[in-house]
């Protein structure tokens, strides 16, 4: 029994299936637990006011956009060594989810920085690296939707994506040399001094977690679609000939 | 690798577009900046370094997609994916082509177009080091994108999509060179930035391009 069974699209399908309604609901209940605690049973801070309740939001899908590029740098990893097709379309499944969480990042972060730094948007190094981050994956959506061959384009969009985290590092330091700016530095790592406090930081980590299993579950979902799809196209193409 | 450097340099010269396109454009840009933000001195002065990278990565994009397209079409690229030079060095060759084509016409010319511009007198050694850096990096990475589009029919907007963002480093580490140097202050740290990325492209970019180019042409 390997891990490697599961490239095989039926035995994917199968297996993935009765898991996905359980994360789906699993990941709602999460987050409305985390939303509620953290909307209606926090106090607000003392200088922020109410508009610290961003946080909630703001936090988990701001890490969700990095780690769905990097679930899809190791699914494209996957193809490019194995040639599993499952893999390549995991890696396709994600890249519009991680669209949208860079979305609701860059927005929660415009709604949360107009009242807090008096503006919408600054060029600081970490918003900058958010847009950057967003061009990659309109990029790599992009070039799936643009070549017809499957297989082509998942090699393409494979080598894409590898040289893309490179560049997507490269920029993240690269912007630094601007100056260090308005966003405020990490403020959950485990081993800091200067952390949220504990009244803040549980209701984020169950945020965190409803997001986490929100995003296993919905490329779970499309990667089945995206397998579906595919067969569809074969049939299509078998009838026609 | 030296005939094929030789091959691509005479094509786009006596071809007549790709020469002369991208230092035209260069200096179209130049010149008209003054007139949309006006004729202040102070402020041209400011903004100078900024607009002459962002002319010359918008000019080195322009004639991205005639690096494969071009051989694509008329049948030699897999001629040449057949020869017993790797596609690696064909690749490399490539963007060593588009930048004597267009990366270094730009170096040379920017600093003139420094006048025009009012560019502080300190900067332009730093626009010139920053230049002949960072141009090289450019090219190899537009011959990585227009690897990966060669196949499509419409691939220019797609191509320029790709390659913006994996632009964003160079720009920054070359523009901050210049600005730092117009400042006064010392430059080296973005330039060995700058140096480091055109390095690395050129060690790396070579490989990703002809995986890309093996896709297209299978």
């Amino acid at each position: 029994m390997s891990i490697w069974e599961y490239a095989n699209p039926k035995k994917f399908i199968a297996t993935t299936t009765p898991w996905v309604p359980v994360l789906l609901w699993g990941s709602i209940a999460i987050l409305v637990v985390g939303l509620v605690w953290g909307f209606f049973f926090t106090p607000d801070d003392f200088r922020q006011g109410s508009t610290v309740k961003i946080f909630y939001v703001h936090v988990p899908s701001a890490l969700m956009a990095i780690n769905a590029w990097f679930m899809m740098l190791v699914a494209s990893l996957i193809w490019l060594i194995r040639r599993h097709h499952v893999s390549a379309l995991a890696a396709r499944a994600a890249a519009p989810i991680g669209v949208v969480m860079t979305l609701i990042a860059l927005f929660t972060g415009a709604v949360w920085g107009q009242p807090m730094w008096g503006t919408w948007w600054a060029w600081d190094p970490r918003l900058t690296s958010f847009l950057i981050l967003f061009l990659f994956y309109l990029g790599y959506i992009a070039l799936w939707e643009a070549i017809e061959d499957p297989d082509t384009a998942a090699d393409l969009t494979s080598v894409l994506c590898i040289v893309g985290s490179v560049f997507a590092v490269l920029s993240r330091y690269a912007v630094n040399f601007w100056n260090q700016g308005l966003h405020q530095p990490a403020s959950l790592s485990l081993d800091k001094e200067e952390n949220v406090a504990d009244v803040f930081w549980y209701p984020a980590l169950v945020c965190i977690a409803g997001f986490v299993l929100l995003f296993i579950a919905l490329v779970l979902m499309r990667t089945a679609t995206e397998i579906r799809a595919r067969r569809i196209r074969a049939l299509e193409a078998r009838m026609r000939s | 690798m030296i005939a094929l450097l030789r091959r691509d340099l005479a094509l786009a010269v006596r071809a007549g577009g790709g020469f002369g396109l991208g230092l035209a454009f260069f200096l179209i840009v130049v010149v008209l900046v003054p007139f949309g933000v006006g004729p202040e001195a102070e402020v041209l002065s400011r903004i100078a370094p900024g607009i002459l990278w962002v002319a010359a990565l918008l000019a080195a994009l322009l004639s991205l997609d005639r690096i494969f397209a071009l051989d694509f079409e008329d049948g030699s690229l897999p001629l040449l994916a057949t020869s017993p030079l790797p596609l690696e060095g064909v690749a490399l060759v490539k963007g060593v082509a588009h930048w004597i084509t267009t990366g270094l016409p730009l170096t040379l010319a920017a600093p003139a177009l420094g006048f025009l511009l009012n560019m502080a007198p300190g900067a332009y050694v730093w626009m010139l080091a920053s230049l002949a850096l960072g141009t090289p990096a450019l090219s190899m990475i537009g011959a990585f994108g227009a690897a990966i589009t060669v196949g499509l029919k419409r691939g220019g907007l797609l191509m320029s999509l790709l390659v913006l963002p994996l632009y964003v480093p160079t720009l920054i580490f070359g523009a901050e060179a210049v600005r730092r140097g117009a400042d006064g202050l010392s430059a080296t740290t973005p330039l060995m930035m700058l140096a480091g990325i055109t390095l690395g492209c050129f060690a790396l970019l070579p490989f990703a391009a002809s995986a890309a180019l093996r896709v297209n042409l299978r």
